[in-house]
């Protein structure tokens, strides 16, 4: 048998890549829903003399969050208003907001909606009698533009057949900006400064995962929507199922990482979410609440979120907790403190749900209504649909466990960390709240002049969703546009050589190659660490130190400042990282990214003395929220060149009463 | 796992310009052995079980085997995608079988519109193309208007 010191991979890495050197007005790293939102809208306003490309670390067709179809589309305002919008977020996300990006986006994401409905998106519509119409049946009655009723789950959301909903945007994305301005399986790993404009962004550097070549880009300007942060916390399946995660497993903070680098103002990277979930196939519950009227019950059968005692833990949390609707982090804390309690497990009741809807629905009827609890899985968790087969469960028959899972870090959905961004150039703005450039201000500008985000990039304004993430993207695209029209003089320097890009880019490779022969195993080598075992080494100290679901989201003071000295010898043996070939440098550069996401997390966790998030998170030696001292945002930076961080308050200002 | 690839079945897409679970896997799971001209899923425990891969091989050469960690033996879902439609194959352990067919979209492939002509006027607005096309106006908060 051959000794097993060679590498794995199908496509090797060798040490002296080639480069490919760039030049471009516009950079857009990322390939989502809000990078396709830019690229949909970008060319719509550039004159025909500006370049723009953008960089996917997969193929548009099937990347970022939407990558397996999605059954609902969560935000569409319709009929309601963009102030109700922004007071739910409000409420869900325990008071602290950033209100007027919140009411900018509800100004716009219908329109992204409509667009999607005009490519070919089939969303379900109500007919005069009530009933529910999808695919094509539902344009019958006419577009949602032209005043056709959607099928409404929550006040927000609306359903959708979305199996194809990636495909379908990606392609109007790809139509728009054109494939020659598009590098897919390109992996932008760091993001460059100006060497001559102080706190200017200059370009970026990443490399392709299918050859060995890595691409330099100089950008006046550069969008950074990389999506949110996953696999950063032990899993609850620690083997083939540590794929099996909520949000998609190829997030790997890249956003957080990128933008924290170059110094860009963070924000609230405390909010965290942990969702509910199915247990282990991690299917949606939304549908199951929303349009089934499902409710949980504990493990003796009671409806625990109606008791009295229940009550009483939410109005100590008024008036959030007090609420019509229950903010998502004290829907989990409720379920916790059953699980705590010895009333576990959680149970989703289909069985009565389904009986309950049954009542006054005929055969086809009724025949429909389960195809719509299969498809609600079949859409976006299709795994989820399997593991009811694997178990034998028929929903209306047998009910299934409800838990809550890993943590994961975003700001497009249920949680709001991410970067302090300008908001639109509006007088009803507050002067702390926008920014730019001498007297322009450019809306979803970070801290840093030329860079924006979008997604799950911005801070402060969760619940944007799909829809509400494409929508930014577009807003983006202009504010980029104008940037640069504005900078027409401004052309971008680098300060670092070609050689010193690719020698930081490749150095994992270059280690490896250098060691590899040492030893007769090719993991096991004392000169360098795989990517793989990095990982766990990050998911084991975050489940038992940073509020993993170890010690059930609970942390400590003396359990941050463990944690906190364990991410920084992580960071020195970043150095060490190793890889053989392209899908392992990927890795290889992912695990810094999560690495450093998970710190600025736990600093901002243990700078914000209080708990605000039960349910999410508790630092046991500050429980409760403490208004008085905390009713503001935590906002931190890091200076790239003291590479030290700086954490601080900022103000809250509300806007809507 | 995870995707799985069929020995028999997978030829490596050697007709087409590219393999197609390769091209379209969104964590670059799926790559081709040059050598046995078949692919294969290299980091199964990173598998997010989106059945991207599983939708686009031509010669439906791709399943799924739920995660060993916690999913039973016995079960299967097959997905065969339509133009218009998925249609569905679930089968339990126990047996039983159910197919559903569900719509994926309205318009022919490649007919989105991208609105290739459309050019913006007012570049220091706050609107979208399509918005100022539409003569849309952007509202204020209702308390300060």
């Amino acid at each position: 048998m051959a000794l097993p010191n060679k590498v794995v991979g199908e496509l090797k890495a060798v040490k002296d890549p080639e480069v490919d050197e760039r030049e471009v007005d516009i950079l857009i790293v990322g390939g989502g829903m809000a990078a396709c939102g830019t690229a949909f809208e970008v060319k719509k306003w550039m004159s025909d003399d500006q370049k723009v490309l953008l960089c996917d670390k997969a193929a548009m067709e099937r990347s970022g969050a939407v990558a397996q179809g999605l059954s609902a589309i969560n935000t569409y305002i319709g009929e309601n208003s963009p102030d109700d919008y922004v007071r739910m977020v409000r409420n869900d996300l325990m008071g602290l907001v950033r209100e007027d990006l919140i009411f900018d986006l509800g100004c716009h994401v219908d329109d992204s909606v409509h667009l999607f409905e005009e490519w070919g998106l089939p969303i379900w519509k109500k007919s005069d009698d009530g009933k529910n119409l999808d695919g094509k049946k539902g344009l019958k009655v006419g577009s949602l533009k032209g005043g056709a009723k959607p099928v409404r789950t929550g006040k927000w959301q609306i359903m959708i057949n979305g199996e194809s909903y990636k495909r379908i945007v990606a392609e109007a994305a790809k139509k728009a900006i054109g494939e020659d301005d598009i590098i897919e399986r390109c992996f932008i790993v760091e993001l460059l400064l100006d060497d001559k404009v102080e706190n200017q962004i200059a370009g970026a550097v990443g490399f392709s995962l299918r050859e060995n070549k890595v691409y330099i880009i100089k950008a006046k300007t550069v969008m950074i929507a990389c999506g949110g942060a996953v696999n950063i916390y032990q899993p609850r399946s620690v083997g083939e199922g540590k794929g099996r995660a909520w949000y998609p497993v190829w997030n790997a903070g890249s956003t957080y990482y990128m933008g924290m680098k170059v110094g860009a103002e963070l924000s609230m990277m405390e909010n965290r979410f942990t969702p509910a979930r199915f247990k282990d196939g991690y299917g949606p519950v939304g549908a199951w609440f929303l349009l089934f009227k499902a409710k949980t019950l504990n493990g003796l059968g009671e409806n625990f979120a109606a008791s009295e005692a229940a009550k009483k833990e939410l109005e100590r949390y008024a008036p959030y907790g007090t609420a019509a609707i229950t903010p998502t982090c004290l829907r989990n804390h409720l379920m916790l403190f059953e699980m705590k309690e010895g009333r576990g497990p959680i149970i989703m009741d289909t069985v009565t749900a389904l009986a309950e809807l049954g009542k006054t629905m005929d055969k086809k009827e009724l025949k429909h209504l389960e195809a719509e609890a299969w498809e609600d899985f079949l859409d976006m968790t299709c795994g989820q649909a399997n593991l009811w087969c694997a178990t034998n469960t028929e929903p209306e028959k047998k009910n299934s466990e409800v838990m809550p899972t890993e943590p994961y870090l975003l700001g497009s959905h249920s949680g709001c960390c991410g970067f302090w961004v300008s908001g639109p150039d509006f007088d009803w703005v507050p002067a702390d709240y926008k920014w730019g450039d001498g007297d322009k201000v450019y809306n979803r500008m970070t801290t840093v002049k030329g860079l924006f985000t979008a997604g799950d990039g911005v801070g402060c304004s969760g619940h944007k969703f799909s829809s509400g993430s494409h929508a930014e993207g577009r807003m983006v695209a202009k504010e980029m546009v104008k940037y640069v029209r504005d900078h027409a003089d401004f052309k971008p320097t680098i300060g670092q050589s070609k050689d010193e890009l690719v020698d930081m880019t490749y150095k994992p490779v270059r280690l490896f190659l250098e060691n590899k022969s040492y030893t007769t195993a090719v993991d096991i080598n004392p000169a360098y660490v795989k990517p793989a075992g990095m990982a766990l080494r990050l998911m084991k100290a975050t489940h038992e130190y940073g509020a993993g679901t170890a010690t059930y989201y609970m942390t400590t003071s003396k359990n941050l400042e463990i944690i906190m000295e364990m991410l920084n010898v992580m960071k020195e043996d970043c150095e060490k990282l190793a890889a053989g070939d392209l899908h392992e440098l990927m890795r290889a550069w992912e695990i810094k990214h999560r690495i450093w996401t998970v710190e600025a997390h736990l600093r901002h966790i243990q700078f914000r003395k209080e708990s605000r998030y039960p349910g999410f998170y508790y630092q046991a030696d500050y429980p409760g929220q403490d208004d008085a001292n905390w009713f503001c945002f935590v906002n931190s930076k890091y200076d790239p060149k003291a590479g030290k961080f700086d954490t601080f308050k900022k103000d809250y200002i509300k806007l809507i009463p | 796992m995870p995707s799985f690839v069929i020995d028999e079945k997978c030829d490596g897409c050697k007709g087409g310009d590219k393999t197609a679970c390769m091209y379209i896997c969104p964590n670059d799971l799926m790559v081709l052995d040059p050598n046995a001209m078949k692919a294969y899923n290299q980091e199964p425990d990173q598998c997010w079980e989106c059945f991207s891969c599983v939708k686009i091989c031509p010669t439906q050469a791709i399943e799924v085997r739920g995660y060993s960690d916690f999913v039973p033996l016995g079960s299967s879902i097959m997905p065969m995608m339509g133009t218009e439609d998925v249609m569905w194959t679930c089968k339990f352990r126990n047996g039983l079988i159910k197919r559903f067919k569900f719509p994926i979209r309205t318009t022919p492939e490649g007919e989105a519109n991208a609105y290739n002509s459309l050019k913006g006027k007012d570049l220091d607005s706050q609107l979208l193309s399509t918005e100022e096309a539409d003569g849309y106006s952007i509202p204020k908060p209702q308390a300060l208007a």
